[in-house]
């Protein structure tokens, strides 16, 4: 087979093999494929919904655009440029720490630095795809209220997704050199969700700050944003002006996108083989734990808990995938400090954002205490009922929900008890709900498939994010209009009641 | 130290999944047995056995664990077992002790007993320059060795392995086959399957063959022999050929 066959049959392979995970994420197991596809083409259709209500005002802008509808498209663009940046970076990250092939490919006969080559470019066609599928209803929106002028933002979705994969890879791979690759998961893991929720987070922030608001759009709109942006015919604004329909702004960007990937593949495919070298080194190494330790006394279900307990704080890899939730509770945390100085009616938001993030976070703790059980056997012939081994690990997942959220609900307090007893309420019951549904649905898996624990049941997801919004509304409407609370309660209760009505009921 | 009570009495246990994969099956083990159970792949000895631990549950058919009715009461039946799988689960961020401390806690195990007994068991089994290491850098020899002391630190009169000498070299098979016996001289019975027909040979009182969900042939390996007709037959033929018999039916 010739140099540039082998190639194209490897090239082949990777799209292949990312395809199927791609398919194996979004639709589970093969049994099930076929109504996950359906699911997602209707989840996909009602998606144009929400788009049209983001984005369906926008569809009649025209070039030339001023300067607060470039600054809004541009921070709308930057911010889908992190979102895949933060993907790529984890999907990098993956290539180097989860494929089982690696020491195949490194022990065949084949060119590495193109094998690695043809491997940098199916990351970025992987990143690139999954992102144009994501942003098609918001482009078909578009397209559709203000004609096929819009098609190009697909072209640029193609070059953001090409140099977001190539930055990607620059910063993995420069994370490994500087730190290592024994901290470089963990770190990669962190930078990923920062990008990813950072530029959000950090427009909230200014936003509380400055105006006293969650509202990032009220930063972008600002007089003050306007003022500091660069002039009309910045570079800059090239993105928003491709996504109108500039075509010899586009042609630039994407070009610009595949010089960049062409670059970073001639720079760092050599040195792949190497870093893949070092990480499969570094996986031998060995970590120690406490050098004496004295067996504790107390009962099974305290043995369940402590174990439960030091395998959460011995794993900062998963822990961090569940605490990164938490990030967005910054800039909650931020208007709470704030409204101690200045009396604001916008703190009445705190409190969902606390449910919301409460109800989120318990569902993955829970999925790690519950189907997350890498010595399955041994706790199911371990002599004591499967109920208090239940139970146990949802008490776990209570003692680390009520840690974590204990001193804001305190702080809460000062500020309005009534809204701090709520807010509580709405922890524990959100919490509550989220274990339930991953008790219902729970699915024996190894700790390490936490990335894929949504394929083991779509519904399940779904219901677990559903009954944290509602649970988040319930808590905010009983602090406003507790009538509503009631309604949105019962809602909530009624996605909870048909969650398990057809879940396997797995008690 | 034989007994005439069994340790285990399976009457008419049945699984089926796609298939029957275990079909009617009845087993008598004695107490301070040392029981091999063989069979080609998919014979039904990995079903049988987990119905046996309580792992699954059974279409029909009774199990009773010295005496205890493990399907009515299977928590006074699990609190005198120990199961090892062939593919041992232990947890990659514990260390060999902090495992065998959970596992002593889920028995109830008092700290005083267990502790000494960990140690001890963790050095008879070769991992004592690794006590304090977490199991995950481990091969999968040592994390079998670790998965077998925790089978044994609760001391269970029963224990019930599933192909425990996978990935064992030399010095740990003999490791483990001499703790295996040690706990058998001590009256405990031991259950095993096995695809090393050599150790079955050297090992095990007697000998169950399992084929199609259905025990073929059972005996001391000379009553096996004598089954069989011919006196110098290693156990391989023998199994070689019930199995080929078995197949041909």
């Amino acid at each position: 087979m010739s140099s540039a066959a082998a190639l194209t049959w490897f090239a082949r392979h990777e799209i292949r093999l990312a395809w199927r995970e791609w398919l194996a994420m979004m639709t589970g197991s093969r049994g099930k494929r076929k109504r996950a596809i359906i699911a997602l083409i209707v989840f996909a259709a009602i998606l144009h919904l929400p788009a049209y209500a983001v984005i369906g005002r926008f569809a009649n802008l025209a070039l030339p655009l001023g300067k607060p509808e470039l600054i809004v498209i541009t921070a709308t663009i930057f911010l889908a440029w992190a979102l895949m940046l933060s993907q790529a970076i984890e999907s990098v990250t993956r290539v180097f720490y989860a494929r089982a092939d690696l020491d195949l490919i490194m022990s065949s006969p084949a060119n590495l630095a193109n094998v690695f080559s043809v491997r940098i470019a199916a990351i970025a066609l992987t990143v690139t795809g999954m992102a144009l599928l994501l942003s098609t209803p918001f482009v078909d929106v578009l397209v559709i209220g203000g004609g096929a002028r819009w098609l190009a933002a697909f072209g640029v979705v193609v070059a953001i997704g090409l140099s977001a994969a190539s930055v990607a890879i620059a910063i993995t791979v420069l994370l490994f050199r500087l730190i290592g690759p024994s901290r470089t998961r963990l770190v990669a893991q962190i930078v990923a969700a920062i990008i990813g929720a950072g530029f959000v987070i950090a427009l909230q922030i200014a936003a509380i700050l400055s105006y006293g608001t969650l509202s990032r759009f009220a930063v972008l709109t600002s007089d003050a944003a306007a003022a500091y942006a660069p002039a009309l015919d910045s570079p800059l604004w090239w993105p928003a002006r491709a996504a109108i329909g500039d075509g010899a702004v586009l042609s630039l960007l994407v070009a610009g996108g595949l010089v960049l990937l062409g670059g970073v593949m001639a720079i760092f495919s050599p040195k792949f083989a190497d870093t893949a070298v070092r990480v499969a080194a570094t996986a031998r190494s060995v970590r120690r734990g406490p050098r004496t330790i004295a067996f504790r006394g107390g009962s099974r279900q305290q043995a369940l808990r402590w174990k439960e307990l030091l395998l959460l704080r011995r794993d900062p890899w998963l822990v961090s995938q569940s605490l990164m939730q938490l990030l967005y509770l910054v800039p909650p945390a931020l208007m709470l400090w704030r409204s101690f100085s200045e009396s604001s009616e916008a703190i009445v938001l705190v409190t969902p954002v606390i449910v919301m993030a409460a109800g989120q976070l318990a569902g993955g703790l829970a999925w790690l205490t519950i189907s997350g059980e890498d010595a399955a056997d041994l706790v199911a012939t371990a002599p004591l009922p499967p109920s208090r081994v239940t139970r146990a690990k949802v008490e776990v997942v209570l003692i680390v929900i009520g840690v974590i959220f204990a001193p804001l609900i305190a702080a809460l307090a000062f500020a309005s008890l009534t809204q701090a007893a709520i807010t509580g309420a709405g922890v524990i019951i959100a919490t509550v709900s989220a274990a339930a549904i991953q008790l219902w649905f729970r699915v024996q898996a190894k700790r390490s498939q936490f990335r894929r624990r949504q394929t083991s049941s779509r519904l399940a997801t779904f219901s677990e994010a559903f009954c944290s919004i509602g649970w988040a509304a319930t808590a905010a409407l009983a602090l406003t209009i507790p009538v509503a609370a009631a309604i949105s309660g019962a809602i909530t209760i009624a996605i909870l009641g048909a969650t398990w009505k057809i879940s396997p009921r797995r008690t | 130290m034989k007994s005439d009570v069994s340790a285990l009495e399976v009457r008419g246990l049945t699984k089926r999944f796609d298939r029957p994969a275990v079909d009617a099956l009845d087993l008598t083990v004695r107490t301070g047995e040392f029981y091999a159970l063989l069979g080609p792949n998919g014979a039904g000895k990995t079903t049988t056995l987990r119905m046996v631990a309580g792992l699954l549950r059974p279409d029909a058919g009774s199990v009773s664990i010295v005496g205890i009715d493990a399907l009515a009461d299977p928590v006074a039946a699990k609190q005198i077992m120990a199961w090892v799988s062939d593919e041992p689960m232990i947890y990659d961020k514990l260390t060999p002790l902090e495992y065998l401390e959970f596992v002593a806690g889920l028995w109830g195990i008092e700290p005083a007993v267990s502790e000494p007994s960990a140690q001890q068991l963790l050095v008879s089994l070769g991992l004592e320059p690794h006590l304090h290491e977490r199991c995950e850098g481990f091969s999968k020899g040592m994390r079998q060795k670790v998965a077998l002391a925790g089978a044994l630190v609760h001391d269970p009169k029963l224990i019930i392995l599933d192909e425990p000498l996978t990935g064992l070299d030399a010095l740990s098979a003999r490791h483990v086959k001499g703790l295996l016996q040690e706990r058998v001289r001590a009256g405990c019975t031991v259950i095993m399957t096995t695809h090393i027909l050599e150790v079955a040979e050297r090992m095990a009182d007697r000998i169950g063959v399992i084929a199609a969900g259905r025990l073929v042939a059972e005996g001391t390996l000379a009553e096996l022999r004598q089954q069989n007709g011919r006196n110098d037959t290693s156990l391989e033929d023998m199994f070689i050929a019930l199995v080929d018999t078995q197949a041909a039916a």
